[in-house]
């Protein structure tokens, strides 16, 4: 089921959260969300999960607009929200039984979900305790169960791995990829890593604004421009390969970054490569080429690069 | 319909969970039997087998002990972040209220399926009106119903339990006493239009055995008022 964002705009009294966005989201895809705090994301997760209203534009899911429909269009979502609310005092069990039971999954199907997503969130040793006896990691899991126990077409999930352990974070990474095969997922986060290791698409959003849009290499390539090398050259004197690697026609700039390792970092001409020429150029000179590593601009330095204005 | 239903059924069941229920029904059993077998203008006093002094003195336990029920009811969801949670699966704001107020409706109606030995013990006495006994049961269910909606109204506007007690019971206070004096204090159609505004007046006479459909209409008007303007202040998470 797809999600078309269409000029969506929210304000909070003289504050803007979110300012006229429009994006897709297909079925079959991941997409992450990323921005600053503040940016945007949690309020536009909650106008597409419809816990607030939306002031201008239109959401479509599915192609059916949500002001549309009363409200049948939550029954195709899962929603985990941003600090994980969940009552306390209820046992584990009890509780998905409510979820699955308010989201509408037949009766006879309750059973066999809950005991499906104890699996897959791995929380069978806990099973029967109250949730206000877990700790943050299994609440967590608690809140991603309760998420997907009617098997929803559209996952939105508000920062899904924070709390958990290592081994559990790969195991929820994994689970979401699993997951984005065929369905709609969106998910906002702050660690930038998780961003790659599970999305198809990132979307980056800084004061209510897109800023970027577009897969992790796409992101890379736009902002990194030229290409920037690092290399180490052995037997040879270090100014004299300075100068012979600046008179290389694609070359730009040859800067020295460890004197004594006679390390370099080179940055070429717009849409040019240096590596073939620095090649030949150590074998003519008789130079041991050690190392030739190309510098890729980290998803870090794109975010911030977008978001620090 | 089911889904107010299993939002009733989880709010019972938290009541019984978590010691409230024990408490609020230990209280109210506790407050009303006291003052209706032992102290003062007490059952005994009355020279008849009714159970009228009961009913007079239920009116007032369920005053205060309603707010204590429907207090936590929206307050603590907000409060919490589950209202988001709620609200995000398929369940309307219209839903979510009337689930609360069954939810605290039926907890109501067991305290007063509790206090059915009090009409046993007075029926092994003497002659015991049962249509009025039934009435007296009707007016208190009446009452209740409207006390539970102004609860549930006062709980969604703040986030703080304690502010939602006070504010239902502030609420409360007009219908159950400050009405009734203004009536008795000022003539005329003012007199009158107070007379129709008083909770006590109305309850007393479906208490009397009269069913009068004014009385019904002034009831489930208040339920619905009440109920309406919770569902209203809900919704309002989507203009802020």
């Amino acid at each position: 089921m797809d999600v078309q964002i269409e000029k969506l705009t929210k304000t909070y009294g003289p504050q803007t959260a979110v300012n006229n966005i429009s994006f897709d989201v297909k079925t079959g895809e991941v997409l992450g969300f990323l921005g600053p705090n503040g940016a945007g994301k949690s309020t536009t997760m909650k106008m597409i999960t419809g816990f607030i209203g939306i002031e201008k534009g239109d959401i479509r899911i599915g192609g059916k607009s949500v002001t549309d429909t009363n409200g049948d269009f939550k029954q195709h979502i899962g929603y985990l929200p941003e600090n994980n609310p969940l009552y306390l005092d209820m046992p584990i069990m009890d509780y998905l039984e409510f979820c699955a039971s308010l989201q509408g999954v037949e009766k006879a199907k309750i059973n066999s979900r809950i005991r499906e997503m104890i699996g897959v969130c791995g929380l069978d040793r806990e099973k029967h305790k109250k949730i206000g006896e877990l700790s943050k990691g299994y609440r967590q899991r608690v809140g991603l169960a309760q998420a997907m126990i009617h098997d929803p077409e559209i996952l939105v999930l508000d920062e899904p791995t924070t709390g958990l352990d290592p081994n559990q974070i790969i195991e929820i990474r994994k689970l979401i990829r699993d997951l984005g095969k065929e369905k709609t997922v969106i998910l906002s986060t702050h660690i930038l890593p998780e961003v790659e290791a599970t999305c198809d698409r990132i979307l980056i959003i800084n004061r209510g604004n897109i800023v970027a849009d577009g897969t992790p290499e796409t992101l890379r390539k736009q902002a990194q421009g030229n290409e920037v090398l690092k290399l180490q050259i052995e037997d040879g004197d270090t100014g004299n390969i300075l100068e012979s690697l600046n008179a290389l026609d694609t070359v730009a700039t040859a800067a020295i970054i460890g004197q004594e390792e006679n390390l370099f970092e080179v940055q070429s001409m717009a849409d040019t490569s240096s590596r073939r020429k620095i090649f030949d150029l150590c074998v003519e000179k008789k130079w041991v080429l050690t190392q030739l590593t190309p510098l890729e601009t980290k998803l870090e330095d794109i975010f911030r690069n977008l978001t620090l204005n | 319909m089911y889904t107010i239903l299993t939002i009733a059924k989880r709010e019972l069941a938290t009541f019984f969970d978590s010691l409230i229920a024990y408490i609020i029904l230990g209280l109210f059993l506790g407050f009303s039997g006291f003052f209706t077998w032992l102290y003062g203008n007490d059952i005994f006093m009355v020279g008849q087998a009714n159970l009228r002094v009961f009913f007079n003195i239920a009116s007032w336990s369920l005053f205060f002990f309603i707010p204590a029920i429907t207090m936590k009811m929206l307050a603590e969801e907000r409060k919490t972040g589950t209202l988001e949670l709620l609200l995000t699966k398929s369940v309307s704001d219209r839903q979510l209220i009337l689930g609360k107020f069954l939810g605290s409706v039926l907890l109501v109606c067991i305290a007063l399926l509790a206090t059915l030995p009090y009409v046993l013990t007075v029926a092994s006495i003497g002659n015991l009106d049962n249509g009025g006994t039934l009435c007296g049961y009707l007016g208190l269910f009446l009452l209740s119903i409207a006390y539970t909606a102004i609860g549930i109204f006062a709980s969604s506007i703040t986030t703080n339990q304690i502010v939602a007690f006070m504010t239902a019971l502030f609420i409360g206070l007009f219908f159950q006493i400050i009405f009734g004096v203004l009536a008795q204090n000022l003539t005329g159609n003012m007199g009158y239009f107070f007379d129709t505004l008083d909770l006590q007046s109305h309850f007393e006479s479906i208490s009397r055995g009269v069913i009068d459909s004014k009385d019904l209409v002034y009831f489930l008007s208040i339920t619905v008022l009440g109920l309406y303007l919770g569902e209203w202040s809900l919704s309002k998470r989507h203009i802020s």
